[in-house]
């Protein structure tokens, strides 16, 4: 894996920039690999639109900010029109799949669709729709290794890292049965 | 308590990494007033100062902020404040009044959109001249540019140790995008990190005066409340501290504070030099934009054009004579800056004649490897 670039982009308060923090950690202090984790947002605390970039390289990290990413996670309809563009070819989107109807689908594109809000309010709390959608990363691309993720997730939520870790598992299981469909 | 330096691993930002800078430095005092992008700089600092002895304050604004930098720095303290554009417009009477009555102290400007209130969550390297220029007078001061994280913990530590080395206030002029970046840090060993204090007085209390300086045109700094007479003021003053409207004070104040920057230029000044030796092509950058930069270069020295970068870690003094020496080799030299020109300037001043092209970026994106390997291009061509 020379350079790998990451794109999550929605809604102020859907964990948006936690998400990229805790990927960008997993590979950083639990893979052993380079990461920087950049992010962009408006003045809103909710609502506004949200994006974070990772970029996981096993080389020194130059340009530490996302050019053409190879993988976009949309988690609204609004970052997905944004931003589905500028995947590369070969690249591959994940989406929530109550909050993001895709246009029309790329040859070139993977789509993978991750019913990840709906996942996180079945155990409880769609706060955690952002782990869910981590865990199908995980599984999807092994972009990190499960372990790091885990070790990542329990380090950013100490005190509620059951709930977290449950999203987490649920999350790399719905990654791997679309995987299995292919 | 808390240990004062956590060394070991971590995946942070660049506004944390100041912060722990910092609190290695041996900073005892923050002056606080909350903005966007600097704000966890003022976040950490308040959790951490007080596990470590030290005092956490916020001010009702940032004059207020600035002055309590000056008044903690008189009483013996490292003291620091954070801010970005606005508040650092607001902080520049007092940061006057640091650099006439000589008090060591850090201020951190996480840069924004300008100018106004811009674009509060959006980066910009625009107070590279106000940083320089921005309170009234004949003055110097030393500002520092970090383009890593890692370097924003090890250049604040080295802000203070010259703010205490040469009584001046010192600078560390942080683009927003690396500010709210994250990326490791290593943090080392307390015994592995230079720290510089200021120079007491060796005097007894009757013999001292304040702004009596030795040869290095520095004088030692008695705490206030240690006995000694300290007499401040922003007016121009004698040695003693007292005002003196003459000639002949003003001019030997004002060339002192000046001059014990300037014959320590070169021991100031740090760049960092990339394929510098050969070249013809010159990128000169700083802050994340240089990053850019970096990965250009490369890419145009594997298409056999002769380019090199050069990047400021020191803005201010600006390495002029640096830049001169090299000018009789170049052909061409590209400056990059995420506003609208302005340390350009000193380039084209120094380079001349050879011909710069500026390169600006306005509004949170720094420059895309692709666009200065386009500019490389072209000036070989």
């Amino acid at each position: 894996m020379a350079r790998y670039e990451v794109r999550i982009a929605g809604f102020g308060g859907q964990g948006v920039v936690t998400a990229g923090y805790v990927l960008g950690q997993s590979a950083c202090l639990f893979d052993g690999k380079n990461a920087t984790m950049t992010q962009s947002y408006g003045p809103e605390a909710r609502g506004g639109a949200c994006r974070s970039e990772a970029v996981i390289s096993d080389t020194a990290i130059d340009f530490p900010k996302v050019v053409k990413p190879g993988l976009l996670v949309a988690m609204s309809q609004e970052a997905y029109l944004l931003y589905h563009e500028d995947v590369k070819e070969g690249g591959t989107i994940i989406l929530d799949e109550d909050l993001v109807s895709p246009s029309e689908e790329k040859k070139n594109i993977k789509y993978y669709k991750i019913p990840a809000t709906r996942t996180a309010e079945a155990l409880g709390n769609r706060i955690v729709a952002n782990v869910v959608m981590l865990g199908s990363v995980v599984s999807l691309t092994r972009m990190v290794s499960e372990e790091a993720m885990k070790k990542a997730v329990e380090a950013r939520w100490p005190r509620f890292s059951e709930l977290n870790l449950k999203a987490l598992k649920k999350g790399m299981a719905l990654g791997r049965q679309l995987l299995e469909k292919e | 308590m808390s240990r004062k330096v956590l060394t070991g691993s971590y995946f942070v930002h660049g506004d944390w990494a100041c912060a722990e800078g910092a609190l290695a430095a041996g900073c005892k005092f923050y002056a606080a007033y909350p903005i966007t992008p600097a704000s966890e700089i003022a976040e950490r600092m308040a959790v951490r100062l007080p596990q470590v002895g030290g005092a956490f304050i916020q001010f009702e604004d940032e004059l207020g902020a600035m002055a309590a930098v000056v008044g903690a720095s008189y009483a013996g303290k490292k003291a620091m404040t954070a801010t970005s554009g606005p508040g650092f417009s607001l902080m520049q009477e007092n940061i006057g009044l640091a650099i006439m009555t000589e008090a060591p102290c850090v201020v951190v400007d996480v840069m924004r959109g300008a100018p106004s209130t811009g674009q509060p969550t959006k980066a910009g390297q625009g107070e590279m001249m106000q940083v320089r220029w921005g309170s009234h007078g004949d003055y110097e001061i030393i500002s520092l540019v970090p383009s890593s994280v890692q370097e924003t913990f090890d250049l604040t530590v080295e802000a203070f140790n010259r703010s205490e080395r040469y009584r001046i206030p010192t600078f560390v002029m942080v683009d927003g995008i690396l500010g709210h970046m994250y990326e490791r840090i290593e943090i080392p060993e307390p015994e592995e990190i230079d720290i510089v204090n200021r120079k007491k007085p060796t005097q007894t209390p009757e013999e001292y005066l304040p702004f009596k300086a030795d040869e290095d045109l520095i004088p030692p700094m008695a705490n206030f409340g240690d006995g000694y007479h300290f007499y401040s003021t922003g007016l121009t003053h004698d040695e003693r501290g007292y005002p003196d409207m003459s000639i002949e004070v003003q001019d030997k104040l004002i060339r002192r504070l000046s001059d014990k920057i300037r014959r320590n230029e070169e021991k100031i000044i740090r760049i960092e030099e990339v394929d510098v030796e050969d070249a013809e092509i010159l990128v000169v950058a700083y802050g994340i934009p240089s990053r850019s930069a970096l990965k250009a270069v490369e890419q145009a020295r594997a298409e056999g054009i002769r380019a090199g970068l050069l990047r400021l870690i020191t803005a201010w003094p600006f390495p002029t004579r640096i830049l001169e020496d090299l000018s009789s080799q170049l052909d061409a030299v590209i400056m990059l800056e995420m506003n609208y020109g302005q340390l350009v300037r000193e380039v084209e001043r120094a380079v001349k004649p050879t011909p710069v092209t500026f390169l600006p970026k306005l509004g949170e994106e720094p420059h895309k490897p692709d666009e200065i390997l386009t500019a490389i291009r072209r000036c070989s061509g």
